[in-house]
């Protein structure tokens, strides 16, 4: 069975909806109807949240019927990563300690696609607490990719990804820590954009590493994707992290050429362990860019192997503190066994997280304790100022950094399981833009021989997110 | 670097985040920080010696001061919403097991 479908542009279906050619509420159950019938084998969505997207799609289409004017994303049916709240629908994380939660508020992020007219249809599956480069962390078990259901569909955001490769939904949200939005969609065949820390607001959002997190959505192709962020983007004062600057008019930015440009090509990027199909791939992209009229420029990061190191502490580090929160008292999971207060903590968090996140809470939390904080966090704090540093430097030359988005495609269900290290070892090449708070993001180019989508990570300094959809663009058209 | 991380380093980490792991569970412990810590030595290549830390990117972007809200009291979620997502409420309070034992 074919599970891959490409959804209509956001362009086509607005066009329709505002016509009435297409009815929100028909589009909704059309999204329902797909979801249902193959959602048992792909495991994509956690929960539908159907009384919401319908009362949604009639409003759309009351205003539709009055002749408009409709919002941007009237009527589009989108899903959200089960890490982001959404009220009264049961937000999960992926863990089994938030089984049942029902969050008594909105994340930021969905109030504005909501705002915006999109339908909510329900949250999506990911790996627990967003911890995971295969979605297979999930307690609520493993997403499959719906371009072969044999293999991963990456993580953590494997499940906004796999929905918008398999048309269950037209766009997503996921979240990126360490590549969990730009990974996922790179397996999927997808569109996926890392938004520079700041420029979304993570109100909302159930932290993993706060200095890291990001929201940001996955779509079809590039143009969506720059609408969606549009509206998502923006100040917050509901998180004292959020940047205070303007939005840019990314759709826009997808339309200017890109001759002229100058991009960037670190070697750090093409080394051992990239497989030589991806790597290939990608340099025909390059090739395309080039022909495009782009001036291509060999950039050096020279700290790029210490990224994954660097990170896997910084991210622990964060998550230990972060998860503290989840302790049987104020909402989620309690452990029926409870003699006494501390027992009841300690028991409600070993039955409640899973293996990947107790491994995270003890590696962060050594990372922070007595004796070994400066071997560890404080030198991880050291590495990443100078990871940061350079891709200053290199933006000082060039426009734009491109590079593959994993060292390999879409690797098989069960692969790398057994072995955490060669799990962080996927995120090799994204780690780095998160630790720099730079933005970026995954655009398909190419395939290997046997169909498996390649994805080209295209990389722009800080507020530079027109500059990455530009170039991206341009990696589609060709 | 020999392996430093014990049976006896897991049981007091453990503590300090409030986990209680299995024997099972604390073996695996053991090997995986074991490994993972192995690959972070890494880090000790690089001088770092006149590196300020890094603990966040706002301050190298170019976005001018950081603006403050408005100290005010606002509205926020009412007690009985939040109550309703309690694992034990009588209404006002959380409720939670003994803290002091006689």
């Amino acid at each position: 069975m074919k599970y891959t479908e490409k959804p209509k542009t956001l362009k086509q279906l607005r066009a329709e909806i505002e016509t009435g050619t297409t009815k929100a509420t028909d589009l909704a159950s059309s999204y329902f109807e797909r979801i249902e019938r193959i959602n048992p084998e792909l495991n994509v969505y956690l929960q539908l949240a159907k009384d919401r997207a319908f009362a949604q799609a009639e409003r759309v289409d009351g205003l539709a019927a009055k002749g408009g004017p409709l919002p941007v994303l009237a009527g589009i049916p989108v899903g959200i990563k089960d890490v982001l709240v959404v009220r009264g629908i049961p937000s999960t994380a992926g863990s089994k300690i938030l089984k049942g939660y029902r969050p008594p508020y909105d994340a930021t992020a969905v109030e504005k696609l909501e705002a915006a007219g999109a339908v909510v249809l329900g949250k999506l599956n990911c790996d627990e607490f967003a911890m995971g480069s295969s979605n297979e962390n999930s307690a609520y078990g493993p997403v499959r990719n719906p371009v072969d259901p044999e293999r991963v569909p990456g993580g953590s955001s494997g499940g906004s990804a796999a929905a918008v490769a398999a048309n269950m939904a037209v766009a997503t949200l996921g979240t990126d820590t360490g590549g969990s939005i730009r990974q996922p969609a790179s397996f999927c065949g997808v569109v996926g954009v890392l938004p520079t820390w700041g420029r979304v607001s993570r109100y909302g959002l159930i932290a993993f590493a706060s200095s890291l997190d990001r929201i940001g959505p996955i779509a079809g192709n590039v143009r969506d994707a720059a609408t969606m962020l549009g509206v998502i983007a923006g100040f917050d004062a509901k998180d004292a992290t959020s940047v205070d600057a303007p939005v840019d008019d990314y759709a826009a930015e997808c339309e200017r050429p890109v001759e002229g440009m100058c991009i960037g090509v670190p070697a750090e990027y093409f080394g051992e362990g990239l497989d030589p199909e991806v790597r290939s791939a990608i340099e025909d992209g390059i090739a395309k860019l080039k022909a495009a009229g782009c001036t291509i420029k060999p950039v050096s990061l020279p700290s790029t192997k210490y990224a994954v190191p660097t990170y896997y502490l910084v991210a622990t580090a964060e998550a230990s503190a972060n998860l503290a929160r989840f302790d049987g008292v104020r909402y989620g999971y309690r452990s029926p066994s409870s003699e006494n207060l501390a027992g009841m903590y300690r028991h409600s968090r070993d039955e409640g997280f899973g293996a990947e996140v107790k491994r995270r809470i003890m590696l962060g939390t050594y990372a922070l304790s007595a004796g070994y904080y400066d071997a560890y966090y404080l030198k991880a704090q050291q590495v990443r100022r100078l990871l940061a540093e350079e891709f200053q430097r290199a933006f000082a030359e060039v426009d734009a950094i491109v590079t593959p988005t994993a060292p390999t495609a879409a690797f098989k269900l069960g692969e790398k399981t057994g072995d955490p290290l060669a799990m962080y070892l996927a995120d090799i090449y994204t780690v780095t833009a998160s630790l720099a708070g730079i933005c970026g993001m995954t655009v398909p180019c190419g395939s290997t021989k046997t169909g498996l989508p390649v994805g080209m990570q295209v990389l722009a300094n800080h507020l530079r997110e027109g500059t990455a959809f530009r170039v991206a663009a341009a990696v589609e058209a060709v | 670097m020999a392996d430093q991380v014990t049976m006896e380093v897991v049981g007091r980490v453990a503590e300090l985040a409030n986990l209680e792991l299995t024997e099972e569970e604390s073996v695996a412990m053991v090997r995986d920080l074991n490994s993972i810590l192995g690959y972070i030595e890494q880090l000790n290549e690089l001088d770092t010696s006149k590196v300020e830390p890094l603990s966040q990117v706002t301050e190298l972007m170019q976005v001018g001061e950081k603006r403050l809200r408005e100290d005010s009291v606002v509205a926020s979620l009412d007690r009985a919403t939040v109550m309703s997502q309690a694992p034990e409420t009588d209404g006002v309070f959380f409720k939670v097991p003994k803290v002091i034992e006689r």
